[in-house]
């Protein structure tokens, strides 16, 4: 008890040693003294129970603010709330996990558990946290926080969409606390990825939400206008300022638990500050302009345009070659009977031919698309895994070329004939005709629908391209069913398998082409829908990488979604960043914020 | 009213006395004065004939189809026409060289300078329809295949800038004449009905006018389109904002009308007519449509650039015509796109083009006033 006396104080002292410097240099100097002291003292006195976790990336130097982009304000910074990507982004620094995955090597690491342990059957974890750590308020942190948060991401009333991660085959997951440091998770069947679970659910602080929750009041807690002191966390980060429509800034957290090498405590930036510029094309001009030290997700068009003046400018490009990100056009094969008469369900007839589906699929030009569309960035698909996923990825996969002859031979063999003027018919003498929804706004997206266009055209059908507002687009795909194609995308959020489940199982919330009812409308849909749920309880990797291999078949050849193309990651950061390591898997660009550091000091921007 | 009348008046006398107040212009001695200018018509009728022309000839003149997709240029810089070849022989008939794409660097072009291919006249190529009667094969001009010429560069699917300039002008020109014949023939009969009538009509349909002046007509389009199915073809998306901004836009030329139908019924010939009985289709068609017929043409050559505009701003939105049909709308939201903006400078000119269309019809405007205000017409 009485270090953790001497811990709030002097954390206090250096909080007040922060405020009391104005210029950016000296509270830099005083910040650097104190860690170094402070790490000094910590490992192993007089810190004896504090069990940081030690980094091995080069050594930093203290201080710099560092500028990065939203492309719209955080909503919110909760976590048990957040679904958007700028709240994501914000949050995923001012929080940690239990076990994390290292965005880089795609592999599981200890973060807040230390150690864990698996029993045999793979359903019983038990996991030993860090001793003596503190949140960014001061305030330790012990397993009734990790038992608080498990208690409230499950609880159906609070409507976490993390809930349905914690959900392995319709049950919860259980979580009890065995002694201060040590929680059990009990799962309800055994699940071959089950540590990477809890990667990205953020450990939330009993002390400040348990009455929160108390009261029922879970999903208005911590929006961006809370006053910074009560948005508490364990991330290398804590709320500074919010600026409606300007900026939301982040301070270092001083009881932040991992240290490198030497014993300098980590984060070395003072301050990481995320402006909100609208577009892809604002991020760039304000990158390009110098007021950005990072960007991420850059278009292959600015990035080449970035390319030509890189010399000149003083940034470092990263081209990290494609991401999990797939893009793919799939018709809609949902059960639309009760419609009747409407032309769909006459057309659904050409859409649910396996044939017709590859045909479709022979004709499209993928490389076309990554060249016109992604200038080259980007990597053709003929299954749904990308490139990236060097685990995952089915190698032996066939990538047949465009072939137009193909396609036309699989159209002959299920009755569809051609008209003098070229024009593509059915059996029955129906013009062949369907519209292509796709996002309006996303130009690349636009971009490939008008080549899919081009590419069908050959074959004599006709196809009318409709970008639509994104509302009225997930309106039409996961409600009315009352669209005939679609082009979209999916980012798949780890490297595993499992995250994809929703995609594939019936009944899954992203299983897009037939989303009306769990019953499988071929066999081809059933058994794909067999292969992930064995998978997921087998532990093996051999053995699951067999069943998944055989789910990459299924879909290269039955075509529920015709895969394209997977986009290139593309990157900007300011040269002077070091430990920059950006990651082809989702935060890209700062996901070791804690550990980047500026080589000279930034220049203060003016602000 | 009297003033009105006097001056209607001696307009309308057979012989050519000039209204007293228009007089010391009329006898403007200088060459440039309105008179001189009004006397030129033509100045702004053959440009726009000739540029109409163009673009309904848009297959005979334009080398290549619009929807020829060629996906190793995309973006490809405008053909460089070259008179003297690497032995440094001189050339009469300008050529080119085939443009080729280096693998390894996108957005870069280079010329393959190991054959020439000069440019012929009225070479054979795609065919295309004429007036939608009969298929040609015959283009202005045209290389040898492999080789293409694209004057003006081309766009980010590597179809061919200029043919699709002269294919979307067709779309975007008569979209703009079909819209403002039917708005200015809607607005000219409300306006005449309006007028001639007067009482409690004239009241009803000038307020209603006074409201669709007020409409914002881009939301009801957007409103318009929102309740379409999705599957709309180019020609019924182009057909479907004709006739909306059309038929919005008829307020303007109504009031016009009314005002001119208003002065010219209460003329002593018409009411002499009148009195001799004739019925009041005779007056209108006779008497009064006439004299509004400087009016109609003016508004008419006014609102014509004006409705081009609102069919580039439609389809710029997406809400005009969609692809792969070209109309300078779409071909500009290509824009959008930083890239193509500060790059691609060939991708501007639709908008080079609009501008001069613009000011041709502008110009016709002016000189139909002139000729207008010294009673030319």
């Amino acid at each position: 008890m009485d270090n953790c006396e001497i811990l709030g104080t002097l954390g206090r002292f250096r909080q007040i040693l922060a405020a009391l410097g104005r210029q950016r240099f000296r509270v830099q100097l005083v910040l650097a003294g104190i860690a170094i002291t402070a790490a000094r003292l910590t490992l192993p006195a007089p810190y004896p129970n504090e069990e940081l976790l030690v980094t091995s990336n080069p050594i930093g130097r203290y201080g710099g603010r560092l500028v990065a982009a939203l492309r719209s304000e955080p909503k919110t910074l909760n976590p048990v709330t957040a679904v958007d990507v700028a709240s994501l982004e914000v949050i995923r620094r001012m929080t940690a996990d239990l076990i994390h995955i290292n965005r880089y090597t795609h592999r599981t690491e200890p973060a807040l558990a230390k150690t864990w342990k698996v029993s045999r059957d793979g359903r019983h974890y038990i996991l030993h946290l860090r001793r003596g750590i503190r949140f960014s308020d001061g305030r330790p942190f012990n397993a009734d926080d990790v038992v608080f948060t498990f208690q409230v991401l499950l609880d159906e009333k609070v409507h976490s969409p993390q809930r349905d991660l914690l959900v392995v085959g319709g049950e919860p997951i259980a979580a009890r606390k065995i002694d201060a440091y040590t929680v059990e998770f009990e799962l309800p069947q055994a699940d071959a990825a089950a540590e990477r679970i809890f990667d990205s659910i953020a450990i939330l602080p009993r002390h400040v939400l348990q009455k929160v929750y108390d009261e029922e009041k879970m999903d208005q807690a911590w929006t961006p206008g809370t006053p910074s002191g009560e948005v508490v966390g364990l991330g290398p980060f804590r709320l500074k300022e919010y600026n409606p429509g300007q900026h939301i800034i982040l301070e270092r957290n001083p009881y932040y638990w991992k240290a490198d090498r030497t014993g300098n405590r980590l984060p070395y930036l003072d301050e990481i500050a995320f402006l909100f510029a609208g577009s892809e094309d604002a991020q760039f001009a304000r990158f390009q302009a110098g007021e950005l030290d990072v960007v991420s997700r850059l278009s292959p068009d600015n990035f080449s345009l970035l390319e030509r003046k890189r010399q000149a400018r003083g940034y470092k490009l990263y081209d990290l070659g494609p991401g999990f990100q797939y893009e793919f056009l799939f018709f809609n094969l949902n059960d639309m009977s009760s419609k009747g008469t409407e032309p769909i369900v006459r057309e659904q007839e050409w859409f649910r031919k396996v044939e017709f589906r590859q045909a479709v699929s022979a004709a499209l030009d993928r490389e076309g698309i990554v060249r016109l569309v992604y200038q080259g960035r980007g990597a053709p698909l003929w299954g749904h895994v990308t490139p990236a996923n060097k685990m995952w990825v089915d190698a032996a996969l066939p990538r047949p070329p465009r072939s137009l002859d193909r396609a036309r031979q699989l159209l002959k063999s299920v009755g569809f004939s051609w008209k003098d003027d070229g024009t593509l018919i059915d059996s029955r003498g129906e013009i062949v005709q369907f519209s292509i929804v796709t996002n309006a706004g996303n130009s690349q997206r636009e971009k490939t629908a008008t080549i899919i266009q081009d590419d069908l055209a050959k074959l004599g059908m006709r196809v009318h391209v409709v970008p639509l507002e994104f509302r009225a687009l997930t309106d039409r795909v996961f409600h009315t069913f009352d669209y005939e194609a679609c082009l979209l995308g999916l980012v798949s959020g780890d490297a595993d398998p499992n995250p994809e489940m929703n995609v594939w199982i019936l009944g899954g919330g992203t299983h897009l082409w037939n989303l009306s009812q769990s019953r499988a409308s071929a066999q081809w849909e059933s058994e794909i829908d067999g292969l992930m749920r064995r998978q997921l309880t087998t532990l093996d990797y051999h053995q699951r990488k067999k069943l998944y291999d055989r789910v990459q078949q299924l879909v290269a050849e039955d075509l529920p979604l015709i895969c394209l193309v997977s986009p290139n990651i593309l990157v900007g950061a300011n040269e002077n960043l070091e430990n920059f390591q950006p990651a082809n898997l989702s935060d890209y660009a700062l996901w070791n914020a804690d550990q980047l550091f500026f080589r000279k000091a930034s220049p203060d921007q003016p602000r | 009213m009297a003033l009105a009348d006097k001056s209607a008046s001696a307009r309308h006398a057979s012989d050519a006395r000039p209204v007293p107040f228009l007089t010391p212009k009329r006898q403007a001695p200088t060459g440039t004065g309105p008179a001189q200018r009004a006397g030129k018509l033509w100045l702004a009728l053959i440009p726009l004939a000739a540029v109409h022309s163009l673009v309904m000839f848009a297959g005979f003149f334009a080398p290549e189809d619009y929807a020829e997709q060629d996906r190793t240029l995309p973006l490809a810089p405008p053909s460089r026409l070259h008179f003297v070849d690497p032995q440094g022989r001189f050339h009469v008939v300008p050529f080119v060289y085939r443009i080729v794409p280096p693998p390894a660097r996108p957005g870069d072009y280079l010329e393959d300078q190991s054959r020439v291919f000069p440019i012929g006249i009225l070479v054979r190529g795609t065919p295309y329809r004429v007036a939608g009667i009969f298929t040609s094969r015959r283009h202005l001009f045209g290389v040898e295949a492999p080789a293409k010429i694209f004057l003006l560069g081309r766009d980010e699917y590597g179809r061919d800038q200029l043919s699709r300039l002269l294919y979307g002008g067709r779309v975007s020109l008569f979209a703009g004449l079909l819209a403002a014949m039917l708005s200015v023939t809607t607005g000219a009969l409300l306006g005449a009905c309006a007028g001639f009538y007067g009482g409690w009509l004239d009241g009803a349909l000038m307020r209603f006018s006074e409201l669709f002046l007020a409409l914002p007509w881009l939301y009801l389009l957007l409103a318009v389109r929102a309740f379409l199915p999705l599957r709309v073809s180019p020609s019924e998306a182009l057909l479907l904002a004709i006739t909306i901004v059309g038929l919005v836009g008829w307020a303007r030329p109504a009031r016009l009308v009314r005002g001119v139908v208003l002065s010219a019924r209460g003329r002593n010939y018409v009411l002499a007519a009148r009195g001799f009985g004739a019925s009041d289709f005779y007056l209108i068609r006779r008497h009064v449509l006439p004299e509004t017929f400087g009016v109609v043409l003016t508004q008419a050559a006014l609102l014509a650039p004006q409705y081009i505009l609102a069919e580039v701003t439609l389809s710029f939105f997406g809400l005009g015509v969609g692809e792969p049909v070209p109309s300078w709308g779409n071909m500009l939201s290509s824009l959008l796109r930083y890239y193509v903006l500060s790059q691609c400078w060939w991708m501007l000119s639709p908008g080079l083009a609009l501008i001069g269309v613009s000011l041709l019809y502008y110009l016709l405007t002016s000189l139909l006033q002139e000729r207008l205000r010294i009673g030319q017409l």
